[in-house]
């Protein structure tokens, strides 16, 4: 993210909204082959414009990691028509906020403006999708801005130093395994030639998502699309993302890290899990509903046994990420209370996980956790914003406005077995445990 | 987890901000509060604050109200923690309480289909909380955990390191969290007497946004209010920030230093507030564009970010800003900044630099007004701040009648190059504390 980075949250076990009750959005395509999806919501009289490229970090050249990342700063920087600044300029001058995240699978830009801005901001992104120009540009300074974000905002963190090293020992093959801000020592060697040759390969209608929601009408919306994403060519060289994919794992793998900044050691570890799939869900929802069982909230079966009853940690967490193209993580964790050590706290978590294996989901719970679910069809109402981001992502990895519909149906309808299927089917061959240590490094 | 935010169309435009309505609801028995009343999505926020928070509070129980607040919704009337967790879940509502540093602020989601219920539970947890001994000893251990951990986070080093320069025998001076060591010091009955001290029917502000009723919400704050005293514990004396100006250097191991900086501020009654306002936004709001982004960042590539806010509390004020930028460059950096206060005092800021953030900030405004949550929560803080009711038709008026000459005035009042204060929290390269 360009301009601030939500710090790494341990525990990914969000809702997405659904549009069970909402206008249902619209969705179109482009000659070129540009998708663009429409979420009417005339409240009030704002609108979100995103443009989300199938584009990622898991993209970047071997070698190269981080350019996807560096891209999108650059994505800001001199066009044809604009110079360096004039984005933020414009934007501002309208009384908008803006900014830009990356991710794995995707890079997407947005801007959050009155409702009647929409058409220069669409005309903005028309023009830097395919009109850069890093000729024009003062890159190498913004490769420092982003030797500093990495100092800043990962570095200068323990706990997310941490996690970087247990990706990495999580994913044998996939670049998955690699930070999406990329290694020093590969940013440091980045260029302006590299960022051009990924610009010119990926960054192309056919690659790229429009999504808008907010006081719009969907053929407004489109006609604008059409005025100024409609004449950019398609890219010719793009090809179905086909990244290195992971052999069977067949050892469990542990790291230790020591780091003076440590105030409290705690274990944590993270197992490959599926993805999301177009059309069956039901693997993944399953999934993410051990998560939330597991590990969110007070009366979740992690918190309930180990924080609460037996009193050997002071926090647990667990949860399911599957909005990705290649692989999902399921993640569990503890932190041990004063005078457990994190082997009685890792065994700790295993006799749990064994025992809810074994005794079975508790049915109150599971109401709760449903409630919940079908409470989210109407809280999401209230975030065109957040609607607008699931819809990105899910059509960035390769599902479907019919799927991001369907997905809280399908969780309310995960039943207790599938649940303790997916539990059972967690397994350490496939997964990274990790120790973060209080001590020098 | 508990332990761990073309240049086409130049032209003045804005959203209109004023389309949203507020009710003054007066309640049967004479309580007022402010409420959007908006029946499109079967939901209801509400957000209730109370003044005082953490500033109510001596040195020897800091800490008490926060964990105090920690404790409301592990245990309450009937329920013990897991009980009452459960309760709330099954509703799929939210009961959520934060003490900061001036104030505690309870916020309440609620479906309309079992609104009551959830609004039952949230009364309960404010009146008839239990403070079990083992949910005292769960939450007192945790927050001990969580303030162990702030010790060895840079921004948190630096923040209260700042504060503790600047603020000397103030509530300000130390984190509302308390210390490590304060909050192990504290015992029941501490938390008894924040929980007597923190909940009073006086100076307490009350906003709500969706699915209710005027009736509806009149009756929620009498039954808010019925049961409360009237606060008798001395709330603190005003103070501006005041440290001697120089470089603090805190050692902390790391490839790069943050660096807090600053000096006092201006309160938000003052009348020179709405410039003072405008300027920090010109010089350091943090978005592209704005003088410390573009000097530190754009043209020099020192850091990832840099801001300035106007730190106006409820008791205090100061003007300050944070950044982090690698070791060897701390001292280029810190000059930077030093001659950037000097520019802003020399009348550096143009007529367009006002008019740029003018447009800004007046078309941006309508943006706050983002859903339920947010608007019940602008309506209580604008109550705590003693802003009128209708004050959002007329912000942006205020916003456009600010003139250079005013901004050029306040400037020289409100940035102090010779007061400046910088904590740097790392390893820097060459700097000597001075």
């Amino acid at each position: 993210m360009r301009k601030i980075l939500r710090p790494l949250a341990l525990v990914v076990a969000v809702l997405s909204p659904a549009a069970a009750l909402a206008e249902e959005p619209q969705q179109f395509t482009l000659n070129n082959g540009m998708q663009v999806v429409v979420v009417e919501d005339h409240r009030a009289p704002v609108v979100v414009n995103m443009v989300w490229y199938r584009v990622g970090a898991a993209d970047d050249p071997a070698g190269h990691s981080g350019i996807a990342h560096f891209f999108e700063h650059l994505m800001f920087k001199a066009t044809e028509t604009m110079d360096e600044g004039d984005f933020d300029a414009a934007v501002q001058a309208n009384g908008g906020t803006h900014n830009a995240f990356t991710s794995w699978d995707y890079t997407a830009y947005h801007q959050r403006v009155a409702a009647d801005r929409l058409e220069l901001m669409m005309q903005m992104e028309a023009e830097r999708m395919v009109h850069l120009r890093l000729d024009r540009s003062d890159w190498a300074t913004e490769r420092d801005v982003i030797l500093r974000e990495r100092g800043e905002t990962l570095e200068s963190s323990p706990d997310r130093v941490f996690q970087e090293q247990l990706r990495a020992a999580l994913f044998q093959n996939h670049p998955y395994g690699r930070p999406i801000i990329g290694w020093r020592h590969e940013i440091a060697s980045l260029t302006s030639e590299m960022a051009n040759d990924f610009y010119r390969l990926h960054y192309a209608p056919n690659n790229a998502v429009l999504v808008v929601a907010g006081d719009v009408e969907a053929e407004d919306v489109l006609a604008m699309a059409q005025r100024h994403f409609g004449p950019i060519p398609p890219s010719e060289g793009l090809t179905p993302r086909a990244r290195p994919t992971e052999p069977p794992q067949m050892a469990e793998r542990r790291i230790l890290m020591q780091d003076p900044r440590v105030s409290q050691s705690y274990m944590t570890r993270t197992y490959l899990a599926p993805v999301r799939r177009s059309g069956n869900q039901r693997e993944a929802a399953a999934f993410q509903m051990l998560g939330i069982l597991l590990g969110s909230g007070q009366t979740s079966v992690f918190e309930r046994a180990l924080t609460y009853d037996q009193g050997v940690t002071l926090a647990t967490w667990a949860g399911y990420s599957g909005l990705a193209v290649d692989h999902g993580t399921f993640t569990i964790g503890a932190l041990p209370a004063p005078g457990v050590t994190l082997q009685q706290a890792e065994d700790a978590l295993d006799a749990t996980l064994a025992d809810f294996i074994a005794n079975g989901v508790d049915m109150a719970q599971l109401e709760r956790v449903r409630m919940a679910v079908r409470a989210q069809e109407i809280y999401g109402l209230d975030d065109a914003e957040g609607r607008a981001s699931d819809i990105g992502a899910v059509l960035s990895v390769g599902l479907t406005l019919q799927d991001d519909a369907e997905w809280l149906g399908v969780l309310e309808s995960i039943t207790p077995d599938e649940i303790i299927d997916a539990a059972r089917a967690l397994d350490r061959r496939q997964a990274v445990t990790g120790w973060l240590m209080q001590g020098d490094a | 987890m508990r332990l761990f935010t073309p240049l086409a169309a130049l032209a003045m435009f804005a959203l209109p901000a004023q389309a949203i309505e507020i009710t003054d609801v007066t309640s049967p028995m004479g309580n007022s509060a402010w409420l959007v009343e908006d029946h499109s999505i079967p939901f209801v926020s509400i957000e209730v604050v109370f003044t005082g928070g953490a500033s109510l509070e001596t040195d020897s129980n800091r800490g008490a109200v926060s964990l105090m607040t920690s404790l409301l919704v592990e245990g309450a009337g009937p329920y013990d923690a897991q009980g009452f967790a459960a309760a709330v879940e099954a509703l799929a509502g939210e009961v959520s309480f934060d003490a900061g540093r001036d104030r505690i602020t309870m916020t309440i989601t609620a479906l309309t289909e079992n609104r009551d219920q959830v609004l039952d539970l949230a009364l309960m947890a404010l009146t008839e909380p239990r403070f079990d001994a083992d949910a005292f000893a769960r939450v007192q251990a945790q927050t001990i955990a969580n303030r162990e951990r702030a010790a060895l986070n840079p921004n948190s080093i630096a923040g209260e390191t700042f504060a503790a320069l600047g603020y000397g025998g103030h509530p300000y001076a130390t984190s509302s969290d308390g210390t490590a060591t304060s909050v192990a010091a504290l015992t029941r009955e501490d938390i008894l007497d924040a929980h007597r001290a923190a909940f009073t029917s006086d100076l307490v502000y009350f906003g709500a946004s969706g699915d209710i009723t005027p009736a509806e919400f009149g009756a929620f704050i009498d039954r808010v209010l019925g049961d409360l005293p009237i606060s008798n514990t001395p709330l603190p004396e005003y103070r501006s920030f005041a440290a001697d100006p120089g470089v603090t250097v805190v050692p902390h191991p790391g490839p790069q230093s943050v660096v807090q900086f600053g000096h006092s501020g201006i309160h938000w009654d003052d009348d020179d507030f709405m410039a003072a306002y405008l300027i920090n936004e010109i010089f350091g709001s943090g978005r592209f564009g704005t003088r410390l982004m573009t000097e530190l960042r754009e043209r020099r590539g020192l850091t990832y970010g840099i801001g300035t806010s106007l730190a106006s509390g409820r008791f205090g004020d100061s003007f300050v800003g944070r950044f982090s930028t690698a070791n060897e460059t701390v001292g280029e950096a810190i000059d930077l900044v030093r001659e950037q206060f000097e520019w802003l005092a020399n009348g550096g800021i143009t007529q367009e630099d006002l008019e740029r953030a003018q447009t800004y900030l007046t078309g941006a405004y309508a943006l706050r007004f983002d859903g339920n949550a947010a608007i019940a929560g602008i309506l209580a803080s604008m109550q705590f701040q003693g802003f009128d009711i209708d004050y959002i038709s007329y912000r942006n008026d205020l916003v456009r009648a600010v003139t250079l000459d005013d901004i050029q005035r306040v400037a020289t009042r409100l940035a102090r190059p010779d007061e400046l204060v910088f904590v740097v929290v790392g390893e820097p390269e060459g700097i000597e504390a001075e």
